[in-house]
């Protein structure tokens, strides 16, 4: 099933207390690191492993830290964001959950690197009990010289907290979660300046995925150059994939980049098929906000190529026949599921989350959701695709912050792959609002 | 100083101002509207997004053309940076969408507002709107509030600028209003039941870009475009005392701010000048003022289209309207 580099001791019973932690080699390499490395050194073997962050966007980690600006005087911060709430993700819920030591050497190992002597864990307001188990985790570590003044005798200080947001999708936004744990409304901020300029508590910060700072411990471990050398191409490594929907084996998985996508549907080891022994109708590859795509775009390319599990093959084809890897949020829908209701279910969800600082996403998600609901629930016009079309492109790229773009991209990308599905409905009210009604017409998805 | 190209415009300002400012430093029809900037409030911008433009060219160092469009209002200048705005189309497009969407949920009653006649709003779809309505669902309605003995706030008519709430933080000593919910049920108010009460609570009725926040001393008086608006000034202990009297015959409507012609107001005045002097005795006055603002109170605005000015040269077809010949 390929090398586990976060998950290799999660089933380990007791794995969540320190002692067992360290049994298993946990806390290495924060000796390795305080003790034989420069904080330049770690960047410089982040840089070189070819890590991205694993919280959607995909920005090697390495550049993103050597952004970070460091004058003089002014205190630097790290802050992990476990804000996480893209639907359908729930990877590092279960990893903070089962193997809070690991998110903690990451932190400390990270934080060294970055000069940070004060760090942040932002976690989700509906995540109390992970809170909890984190907490927890920071006092033995604490309790055992790996927090606090003066670390294992080398002279760096860290203090590591937990705050809780108050459960809102927006907080996830790196600027948004920087208001929100300065103790402010959570909207997002113009930008420029960017964080690693004028970040928190307006110094110099690191937001960084849960998943993506957990990945540093190997790193400094093994050595960048070892871990660039899994994965294919630029997209290196491991990553976890919340796989949910119509499919036998649900559950997170920790795959190494480039496992064929047809695959990790069908394989045994890996999702298992899909569920009831339907047809495969169509897959999210990365969270509620990237386009979906059909059944035979998601399994091969427009080129004809089989489409792999790594950045650069979902994103094949840019948005007219590709997706992204998002946050590894990996969504199947099989052919029961109503690609109408399913569109409708994330634009309420855009609308209710949007913060409603511009104009755009503001109005605009709630128009989405509206015509939505409109078209889903038998009341539909002709013209209300194209005006779909419309509006999905009036917010994207003109709003502060990439929740616009998130709301805008499902909109148009279900259109764009099942408009027939959409006609349907409008067309044959009576039909499309039945019980267990679903549309049972060809699926002739645009491929050019 | 650095040199900025504006739709064909080179114009030199000093480093640090933003794109918005060196617009205004050519001025005529080629600044980008603002409906959530406020010049003299600190932090404003950024919110309504009408200001976007197209930057071509990002600096003389880096001449890439930025990705996105960028809100003119809080980006700032680099020497050597091109910027279209109304000789780009996608500007156009993108500021129609967004006229649209500020106006969706916008109840359009200005026959019945105070507001109307020197509202940025109207101004705004006015020059940049679409007279189409695509939108049939309900509009998001709330009830009006009253805050305080002078205030009053119509929620419904709310573009959520937040200049309300920069000024009530940066010009009085306690805010008590800001923005409660999210998305677009978000609105202005005090949480609990509150009245807005300092000297300078009035200012907010000055920044207001459209009619949410009303001055009750005036409501239903009169319409702007009948009264006459006079420079005047008073031996004030609190504020400047130098404002604009809104007078029909001998009688003083309404006392507000002197604006410039971007709406922004010259003097913050106190709550006594503005609501409490209604006079003529209690004034000097200096004579008639000049209202460049774009809106009906200044007249014949609207003879040229924005797009038609000579000053801009290779203008794209697209965007050029025909005029009726004289």
């Amino acid at each position: 099933m390929g090398l586990k580099i976060l998950t290799e001791h999660i089933n380990v019973p007791g794995i969540e207390t320190l002692e067992v932690y360290r049994k298993h080699g946990g806390y290495r390499s924060v000796e390795k690191a305080l003790k034989t490395m420069s904080p330049e050194e770690v960047v410089e073997e982040v840089k070189t492993s070819g890590l991205r962050g694993r919280g959607g966007a995909g920005f090697p980690t390495g550049m993103k830290w050597s952004f970070l600006a460091k004058p003089e005087g002014v205190p630097r911060y790290l802050v992990c964001n476990a804000d996480e709430s893209e639907p359908g993700t729930f990877k590092d819920r279960w990893f903070m959950q089962y193997n809070p030591h690991a998110l903690i050497e990451g932190m400390i190992t990270s934080s060294y690197a970055l000069g940070a002597n004060t760090s942040y864990i932002y976690i989700r307001g509906e995540l109390m009990f992970v809170l909890r188990i984190l907490e927890k985790a920071i006092a033995e570590a604490y309790a055992a010289g790996l927090l606090g003044k003066n670390i294992l005798g080398s002279g760096y200080d860290l203090d590591l907290h937990v705050a809780p947001g108050g459960g809102a999708y927006i907080c996830g936004e790196e600027t948004a979660l920087l208001e929100s744990l300065e103790g402010k409304r959570g909207n997002p901020r113009n930008k420029p300046p960017f964080p690693a300029v004028k970040g928190l508590f307006a110094s110099p910060t690191v937001v960084n995925n849960v998943e993506t700072i957990s990945s540093v411990p190997w790193i400094v471990n093994n050595g960048g150059a070892e871990y660039a050398k899994i994965g294919v191409g630029r997209s290196t490594g491991t990553k976890l994939i919340s796989a949910s929907g119509n499919i036998n084996n649900p559950g997170v998985y920790e795959i190494e980049l480039g496992v064929p996508v047809e695959e990790f549907i069908y394989s045994d080891q890996y999702l298992g098929g899909i569920w009831k022994g339907r047809e495969l109708k169509a897959v999210v590859p990365g969270g509620s906000s990237v386009p979906i795509l059909p059944k035979n775009l998601i399994l091969k390319t427009a080129a004809g190529e089989d489409r792999l599990m790594t950045y650069e093959s979902l994103s094949d084809g840019g948005f007219a026949t590709g997706s992204m890897l998002g946050s590894g949020a990996f969504i199947v829908f099989d052919e029961e599921q109503c690609i109408v209701r399913n569109t409708w279910n994330y634009a309420r969800f855009y609308h209710h989350e949007s913060c409603g600082q511009c104009s755009p996403c503001r109005e605009g998600t709630g128009w989405m959701e509206k015509v939505l609901h409109r078209i889903e629930y038998g009341h539909g016009h002709q013209q209300d695709i194209d005006l779909l079309v419309s509006v999905a492109k009036q917010i994207e790229g003109n709003t502060i912050c990439p929740l616009g773009d998130a709301a805008a991209w499902p909109v148009a990308a279900a259109i764009r792959h099942f408009r027939e599905e959409f006609e349907w409905h409008i067309k044959h009210p009576k039909e499309a609002t039945a019980p267990g009604a679903v549309y049972r017409g060809k699926l002739d998805a645009v491929t050019a | 100083m650095v040199k900025v190209t504006f739709d064909g415009i080179e114009v030199e300002v000093e480093e640090g101002t933003t794109i918005l400012q060196a617009a205004r430093k050519i001025g005529g029809k080629v600044v980008p509207p603002a409906m959530c900037y406020y010049g003299p409030l600190k932090g404003s911008g950024g919110k309504c997004r009408v200001c976007l433009v197209k930057v071509a060219q990002g600096s003389a160092k880096d001449p890439r053309p930025m990705p996105k469009l960028v809100a003119s209002c809080i980006t700032q200048v680099q020497d050597g940076m091109v910027v279209e705005n109304t000789t780009n189309e996608d500007v156009l497009n993108a500021r129609k969408g967004i006229v649209e969407m500020l106006l969706i949920n916008h109840p359009l009653d200005c026959p019945v507002c105070d507001q109307a006649g020197e509202c940025n709003l109207q101004d705004l779809s006015y020059e940049h709107g679409v007279s189409a309505q695509r939108f049939e669902e309900e509009r998001r309605t709330f009830n009006k509030v009253d805050l305080g003995p002078y205030i009053q706030l119509h929620m419904t008519r709310c573009i959520l600028c937040y200049r309300c709430v920069y000024t009530a933080d940066q010009i009085t000593e306690k805010r008590v209003h800001g923005v409660l919910g999210r998305g677009d049920a978000a609105e202005i108010g005090t949480y609990i039941e509150n009245v807005i009460d300092n000297d300078f609570s009035g200012n907010v009725i000055d920044v207001c870009p459209v009619g949410a926040l009303t001055d009750k001393t005036w409501r239903f008086k009169n319409r702007v475009w009948f009264t006459k608006p006079m420079d005047a000034h008073r031996d004030c202990p609190t504020c400047s005392g130098k404002v604009t009297l809104w007078t029909r015959g001998e009688e003083v409507l309404r006392v507000t701010a002197r604006k410039d012609q971007y709406n922004e107001v010259e003097e913050f005045i106190c709550n006594t000048c503005r609501f409490d002097k209604k006079e003529v005795s209690d004034w000097t006055i200096e004579g008639p003022r000049h209202i460049e603002r774009g809106s009906v109170i200044s007249a014949n605005h609207y003879e040229l289209p924005v797009v038609n000015v000579p000053i801009v040269p290779n203008l794209p077809t697209s965007t050029k309207k025909n005029l009726p010949q004289e």
